[in-house]
């Protein structure tokens, strides 16, 4: 009797249990439900502060599908249905979703987007990161510590500490320190030990940021340790910004340098070899970046990515034959005057210009940016932009081709016969009239190739040319006209002494500066920095 | 002619063009006369003189910069007739024989500032003020500096720099203005880069990963046709200043866009700012002649002041006694197809302000050109008209 009244009592207290725990379950799931349904109120009222406020909401909800909801609400995919009272948002595959219910609804016409503001934009990333700070994807997760590091969020530390203690990815993990670190800059109460540990994650980091945060965490204790740990961090810190920031300059000189290298060697050949003040030699870049932005909307969408490098040959092409167009049409008649040369030639950078504006319209036209050729990488403290790098080497390479034509091919060395003495380079056989059409159609594609790069940092249009030919011929004229090396160095040395007179005097006036040591220098070596010796020269 | 002349021009045959079919002017029809300066400064006098004097037109609608302006201004002056200029500008102006249909600096810049100062825009406390190296830029900076450091900024919270017209390599300027946000306080840019150095500077802060989450980039130059150039994507977000935007929904809008596009046969074409202010310019000079009964300019000058026509936005725009019209004001962020979307907009139209109330020589002088005062530029505190 008395086991009996045991095994009851125990079945109902199970029972009991069960129901308690059931209860306690749709507790939870009702209060879950609630504060979503608050959140997505929020969004109904269109106001800025209250989408964030909804975006704190449905990360603190968490439900199933939330970074997607969010990350819907981010790309303008998130929409309102105000007669149903119901949130919808489109996946990227383009269904379209109940947000609470996760069930596939009919659409979205109609409807109003959830609309987004930077403020908006930051709370996404604060949210988002907490949400994906436990993601499968080790990419995903160092995001998402990033943007946390941003946007510190004090309650997202326990799941930054929760991922810490798991972390197996040795880059995630180090990000994911420097998040950690931050949230402890920005929390009132933080222990001291969290702070020590937060200096010695932002040290590793070493950024303007990472110092406001030591400063943050410096100001908040009066502890000596630790105040005297962030002393010496920021120290640190300091001196390695300004080594790196020099650096950075130096870089930044190499490749403002590539540049005036790619847009003058090209001139350096024809005023070098013939002497002709090719005024349109601008217009020969423009050409190429034109050739370029053709060769975009002609290739097939799969070869998108490699459109630029396909535009190169082309583009030396196409301004090549317009250089032997222009040689023999107008040049060559003009050979022994150099003041009607350099006006004829102005008329036809003129001319080209007004016909690629009426080609193909005044507007800027839009040259892709390939995944390589956008964005950038850190090296230690040196950020490094991808299309600043390529075209350093392809300027490089360029140069390095030039030279190889000169030196090592019979082409070249009639050119320099003719360069030195035309009359008695004719004399021994040469036909200065072909050498003369060739160097120009080289030096103009060349030209056509700098216009490829230039369709990476610049304006794609008709006056493109006009912003180079000043720097083009002051790199020709400083290095010494008709060498190459001379081009390379005068190149190489305005370059830098540009980006090293910026920081410190601004760039309106470091070229001011610039332009005035380059009169001076003109003065004291009027052939340039590499000049050419010899009877010929002379006469 | 450069793109945003050309578009303009093109707006203007197609408003007189319409101005025709519907009859015309006074029982005549209007005739355009087109004339290219070539953005060369001293040709713009040349150019208007040959208009006024030669061709003998009742208004020029023109000009795209203020030193063209300031170049015509003495041409307008002596053989009185009429210019509308409708582009935006430094203001500290106010001139008898011209109509500025274009935004003052209190109808774009204050308020593109106000905004990122409220809670909405950021609550910006650090500033960049980057600008091409010419007038509008220097005195919209001089009236933004003024503004920002009575607003309680300190000195040391304001980075003010300069490029050069045509500024290619942006390399160093956006790590220097990376380094300026990375500060610890929130931090914007307010840009005066004008025409074609924009998309280099833009492209630049892609590349070096400057988000507008972290530091925005309002501009004042920056319209849906200079975007037209760009990858767009990468700068979502960023903000540009207007008082009319081609995305802003009104029944108005859409019709100027059609009318627009059946115009230049080119669906693609963008609108964008300074076309509206010719519409606004244009039906102003319409109605003022209408009201007149002639287009002798003294009459027309006269009549043209209180005149109100529609704006593009659903507003009224009404010439001021300044010579100044009243605007809304819009701030837009950059979207990844082009457009704009606004994020803010001023509660109802603003008066041009033609003297700042922020710079010291500029803050007692007010534009009055009603009989009796007829001065541009009176002299509250010393009750004279000249300064």
């Amino acid at each position: 009797m008395v086991r009996a009244i045991s095994i009851s009592t125990r079945r109902a207290l199970a029972a009991l249990f069960a129901l308690v725990a059931l209860f306690s379950l749709c507790l939870t799931s009702l209060a879950f439900a609630d504060a979503l349904d608050d959140a997505f109120n929020k969004l109904f009222a269109d106001k800025f502060s209250q989408t964030e406020q909804a975006i704190a909401g449905i990360a603190t909800a968490a439900p199933p599908h939330g970074a997607e909801i969010l990350n819907a609400l981010g790309d303008g995919r998130l929409y309102l249905d105000p007669l149903n009272k119901r949130v919808i948002y489109k996946t990227t595959a383009g269904d379209a979703l109940d947000a609470k219910t996760g069930a596939k609804v009919d659409g979205v016409e109609g409807l109003k987007k959830v609309r987004v503001n930077n403020g908006v934009r930051r709370a996404l990333e604060a949210a988002v990161g907490a949400l994906s700070v436990g993601n499968a994807d080790p990419q995903k997760r160092i995001r998402a510590a990033h943007d946390l590091f941003n946007n510190p969020n004090p309650k997202a530390l326990a799941v930054v500490d929760a991922q810490l203690a798991k972390e197996g990815d040795a880059s995630a993990k180090a990000a994911l320190e420097q998040a950690r670190a931050a949230i402890v800059a920005s929390t009132p109460d933080a222990s001291a030990a969290d702070a020590t540990r937060a200096i010695a994650a932002l040290t590793a980091r070493g950024d303007e940021a990472a110092k406001n945060y030591i400063n943050a965490i410096s100001a908040k204790y009066k502890d000596l340790a630790i105040a005297g740990a962030a002393q010496s961090a920021v120290a640190a810190i300091d001196r390695s910004l300004l080594i790196w920031s020099l650096a950075q300059n130096g870089w930044y000189g190499i490749s403002a340098a590539s540049v005036l290298l790619l847009a003058a060697i090209g001139l350096a050949i024809t005023f070098g070899v013939m002497g002709v003040i090719n005024m349109a030699h601008g217009e020969m870049v423009m050409l190429g970046a034109y050739a370029t932005y053709v060769v975009q909307m002609i290739v097939p969408p799969s070869m998108a990515n490699w459109s630029v490098v396909l535009a190169l040959p082309i583009a030396f092409l196409v301004s090549a034959a317009a250089g032997v167009v222009i040689e023999r049409s107008v040049i060559r008649y003009l050979y022994t005057r150099p003041l009607e040369t350099l006006l004829a030639t102005w008329g036809v950078s003129l001319i080209l210009q007004q016909a690629v504006r009426t080609l193909f319209g005044a507007s800027n036209r839009q040259v892709y940016s390939p995944p390589f050729l956008s964005g950038a990488f850190h090296l230690g403290g040196l950020e490094i932009t991808q299309n600043r790098l390529w075209i350093i080497l392809l300027s490089g390479a360029v140069f390095a081709m030039l030279l190889f034509v000169l030196r090592a091919t019979s082409f070249g060395l009639q050119m320099r016969a003719v360069t030195q003495n035309r009359r008695m380079a004719s004399a021994m056989g040469i036909s200065t009239v072909r050498v003369d059409m060739l160097a120009f159609a080289l030096g103009s594609g060349v030209a056509g190739i700098a216009g490829v790069a230039l369709s990476q940092i610049d304006n794609v249009s008709p006056n493109l040319g006009q912003g180079y030919i000043i720097d083009s011929f002051m790199v020709v004229v400083f290095g010494g006209v008709g060498n190459l090396w001379g081009a390379a160095l005068g190149a190489l040395t305005l370059g830098l002494a540009n980006k090293i007179l910026e920081p410190i005097i601004g760039a309106v006036q470091g070229q001011i500066v610039l332009l005035v040591f380059i009169i001076l220098f003109i003065q004291k070596r009027p052939r340039g920095l590499f000049a050419q010796k010899g009877r010929a020269v002379e006469s | 002619m450069a793109i945003s002349e050309t578009t303009l021009k093109d707006v203007m045959l197609m408003l007189i063009d319409e101005q025709n079919k519907k009859g015309g002017l006074l029982g005549k029809k209007l005739e355009p006369v087109v004339v290219d300066p070539a953005s060369n400064w001293p040709l713009f006098a040349e150019k208007a003189k040959e208009l006024i004097v030669k061709d003998k037109v009742a208004a020029v609608f023109g000009c795209w910069t203020s030193v063209s302006r300031k170049s015509v201004l003495p041409v307008f002056k002596e053989y009185n007739s009429i210019l509308f200029y409708p582009v935006q500008y430094e203001g500290e102006e106010s001139e008898r024989n011209v109509f500025y249909t274009g935004a003052a600096p209190n109808q774009q810049a204050i308020p593109a500032v106000d905004y990122l100062m409220s809670e909405d825009g950021g609550a910006v406390k650090r500033w960049v003020l980057e600008g091409t190296d010419y007038v509008y830029p220097r005195t919209t900076n001089k009236i933004l500096e003024a503004y920002l450091k009575a607003k309680g900024v300190k000195p040391e919270d304001i980075m003010i720099n300069y490029t050069p017209f045509g500024f290619s390599d942006w390399q160093t300027e956006v790590t220097k203005i990376k380094a300026f946000g990375s500060a610890g306080k929130k931090t914007a840019v307010v840009s005066t880069i004008n025409g074609d150095a924009n998309v280099p500077f833009y492209k630049e802060l892609g590349n070096q990963g400057i988000k507008a989450t972290d530091i925005p980039v309002v501009a004042f130059s920056v319209g849906e046709e200079e975007l037209a150039g760009l990858d767009a994507k990468p700068l979502v977000g960023h903000l540009a200043a207007w008082n009319y935007f081609e995305s802003i929904d009104t029944p108005a809008n859409k019709k100027f866009i059609e009318e627009w596009h059946a115009f230049t046969k080119k669906p693609s074409r963008t609108t964008n700012d300074p076309m509206e202010a010719h519409y606004i310019g244009f039906n102003m000079w319409v109605k003022a002649v209408e009201k007149a009964g002639t287009t002798d300019p003294d009459k027309v000058i006269d009549a043209m002041i209180g005149v109100g026509v529609p704006n593009l936005t659903g507003g009224i725009a009404t010439m001021m006694p300044n010579h100044h019209i009243t605007k809304p004001v819009y701030i837009g962020e950059i979207q990844g197809n082009g457009q704009f979307n606004v994020v803010w907009q001023t509660p109802g139209t603003v008066p041009g302000d033609a003297w700042s109330d922020y710079l010291p020589g500029s803050k007692d002088l007010i534009s009055d050109w009603r009989k009796p005062m007829s001065c541009g530029n009176f002299n509250v505190k010393t009750g004279k008209c000249g300064g």
